[in-house]
């Protein structure tokens, strides 16, 4: 890569300045003066802080009694375990079967992908025409099977889960799509040897590709994890303000509601520091799990 | 392709459910579509029907052109998602040349600083970039153009970890060859860039554009932030408000919802070989 083109130090600055001017300004700077923030006492959004918290540490010890964050924090949770195993997990079955078809495995990736690149918004108004009260297409596809009386699948009862699901099936694809260029990978002459050998198909999985797999997998479920707490536009759109009460907190959505609709900006910042913790903290420990457990 | 013996009745099923999971990811679609040339009280009495004959009906698109500015909002969010796009691209192109081909101090430490730009939610910098924008003048304001500035100018930084990440693999795997010719015939190093790095790497930089812009033109949150003024929506902030506008108004919300969802569905079948590409290089780079 030694070059003597690019002994010349001087366009260096050119080049460099102008993206990680923006990234200075728009990402590293705002993340400190969150952080920063998260102490202060501010009470409206664009305001300056009014100095230091009293004591400086408060918002963190209110997080501790606050009974929605705990909600919120529960249910981040749940929405992690829910993309680790309906996400990946989907994800994983799709993409072993479609490595095993000859044909179709183009289109499959197609379809299967394109949930992603349509907005959670319209995603979310679309779930709730899906999952309408009166009547909605679920309701009048099991009335027709022949079930008698609506179910209200938007109330405490049914909130939680009808939040996820859309959440979960947006994202299989994408997984999916890594997981197959994971699979493509794998030298083809390991499953010849293999089949030599007399290994059946469900052996040549569970010994060749799972193993060979691994790290793809660790990746994914780091990205599944660290994006369940990134979700915010289909639970708010579906669900907003928690509804039905407060049932349906995430992490991502209560941090919005503290910012704008009570106007406690400083606790806000806090909610985002604990957010950012929670996601280094869950990737540290994914990274861990699959280091540690041997095939 | 993989040597296999054809096991009919396992294939059979496989493909089964394959299919039974692209069903759920067509159909959910097209039944809004169905939906949106439909009255509401067909949607109600029969939303599995296909709108032929008496059901058949434009209005709730008329009426979606009628009271809600969708052309306004699409205006917006073409200006927003055009310019964090192209402002990516030429940005972050420049930035990941320099730090594959140039050698200097701090050079792994700038990439660290790279990849940790991807790690932080938006959640944790949105509160001081909007009063930062505010104190500028920049949101807030009942200027159109500084309140589409303000939601790009957050989105470009971003997406700019992004964009040098999966730009850098690129211009690594580009023959150092062909730069040292030009560099014979005279070129500077700017016109290197542009005249031969630039032109061999196309396809991935037509890969972050269209990334930065579909990120851009479905992202929410930012949107929610900074375009309070009913003009100033773009069209994902306008459709999270029909909800509370026309709640109940079930054909105009389909209609909606198709309005918004066509345009994408159309770019991605035709540049779908990009788009998955750069979705997927950029998370398993990082």
């Amino acid at each position: 890569m030694e070059s003597s083109i690019y002994k010349k130090k001087r366009n260096l600055l050119v080049f460099l300045v102008p993206a990680f001017l923006f990234m200075a300004v728009f990402l590293y700077y705002p993340f400190l003066k969150n952080i920063w923030n998260s102490f202060q006492n501010i009470s409206s959004l664009g305001a300056a802080g009014k100095g230091w918290n009293e004591p400086w540490y408060s918002n963190y010890v209110k997080m501790a009694g606050d009974k929605n964050l705990r909600t919120a924090l529960f249910n981040t949770l749940i929405m992690m375990a829910v993309t680790i195993v309906g996400q990946v997990g989907i994800a994983v079955v799709l993409a072993l079967m479609v490595d095993n078809i000859k044909r179709g495995g183009k289109f499959f990736r197609t379809v299967y992908f394109f949930p992603i690149v349509i907005s959670a918004t319209a995603l979310g108004l679309m779930f709730n025409l899906i999952f309408l009260y009166d009547k909605g297409m679920v309701n009048q596809f099991l009335e027709m099977l022949g079930k008698t009386g609506l179910t209200d699948w938007k109330d405490s009862a049914h909130a939680l889960i009808i939040m996820m699901i859309p959440v979960m099936w947006q994202y299989v694809g994408f997984y999916f799509v890594i997981l197959i260029t994971g699979l493509n990978n794998i030298p083809e002459d390991l499953y010849e040897v293999a089949a030599i050998d007399g290994a059946t198909r469900w052996q040549r999985v569970r010994y060749i590709t799972l193993p060979l797999l691994r790290n793809v997998i660790c990746t994914c479920v780091v990205l599944a994890v660290t994006g369940a707490l990134k979700v915010f536009d289909l639970p708010w759109v579906m669900f907003p303000k928690g509804m039905p009460l407060g049932k349906t907190w995430l992490t991502g959505t209560y941090m919005y509601y503290q910012a704008f609709n009570t106007k406690n900006v400083d606790y806000s910042s806090a909610i985002a520091v604990l957010i950012v913790v929670l996601g280094i903290v869950t990737s540290k420990i994914v990274n861990k799990v699959f280091k540690e457990a041997e095939y | 392709m993989k040597n296999k013996k054809p096991v009919s009745i396992w294939n059979g099923l496989i493909y089964v459910v394959l299919s039974f999971w692209a069903l759920t990811t067509i159909y959910p679609i097209f039944w809004i579509v169905m939906n949106s040339f439909k009255a509401k009280n067909e949607i109600l009495a029969n939303s599995f029907s296909l709108p032929l004959g008496d059901q058949f009906t434009l209005s709730n698109y008329k009426t979606a052109f009628e009271r809600l500015n969708i052309f306004s909002a699409y205006r917006n969010s073409l200006i927003i998602s055009c310019t964090v796009a192209l402002v990516v691209v030429l940005l972050a192109g420049l930035a990941s040349f320099a730090l594959v081909r140039y050698r200097f101090r701090l050079k792994k430490f700038i990439y660290s600083l790279v990849i940790a730009g991807m790690m932080f939610p938006v959640f944790s910098t949105i509160i001081p970039v909007f009063r930062m924008l505010n104190v500028m003048h920049i949101a807030n304001t009942s200027n159109l153009w500084m309140s589409l500035l303000s939601v790009a100018l957050p989105q470009i930084a971003g997406n700019m970890s992004f964009a040098i990440v999966v730009l850098t693999g690129y211009i690594k795997s580009l023959p150092i060859e062909l730069e040292e010719a030009a560099y014979l015939e005279g070129c500077s190093a700017y016109q290197i860039f542009f005249k031969v790095v630039v032109p061999l790497t196309k396809p991935s930089f037509a890969t972050v554009a269209i990334f930065s812009f579909l990120w851009s033109y479905n992202d929410l949150f930012t949107q929610m932030f900074l375009l309070r003024l009913p003009e100033q929506r773009a069209i994902t902030r306008l459709l999270n408000e029909l909800t509370a506008m026309e709640g109940t108004n079930y054909g105009l919300m389909a209609a909606a919802v198709a309005l918004v969802v066509i345009p994408v569905i159309i770019v991605y079948i035709i540049l779908q070989k990009y788009i998955i590409k750069g979705m997927t290089a950029g998370a398993v780079k990082g």
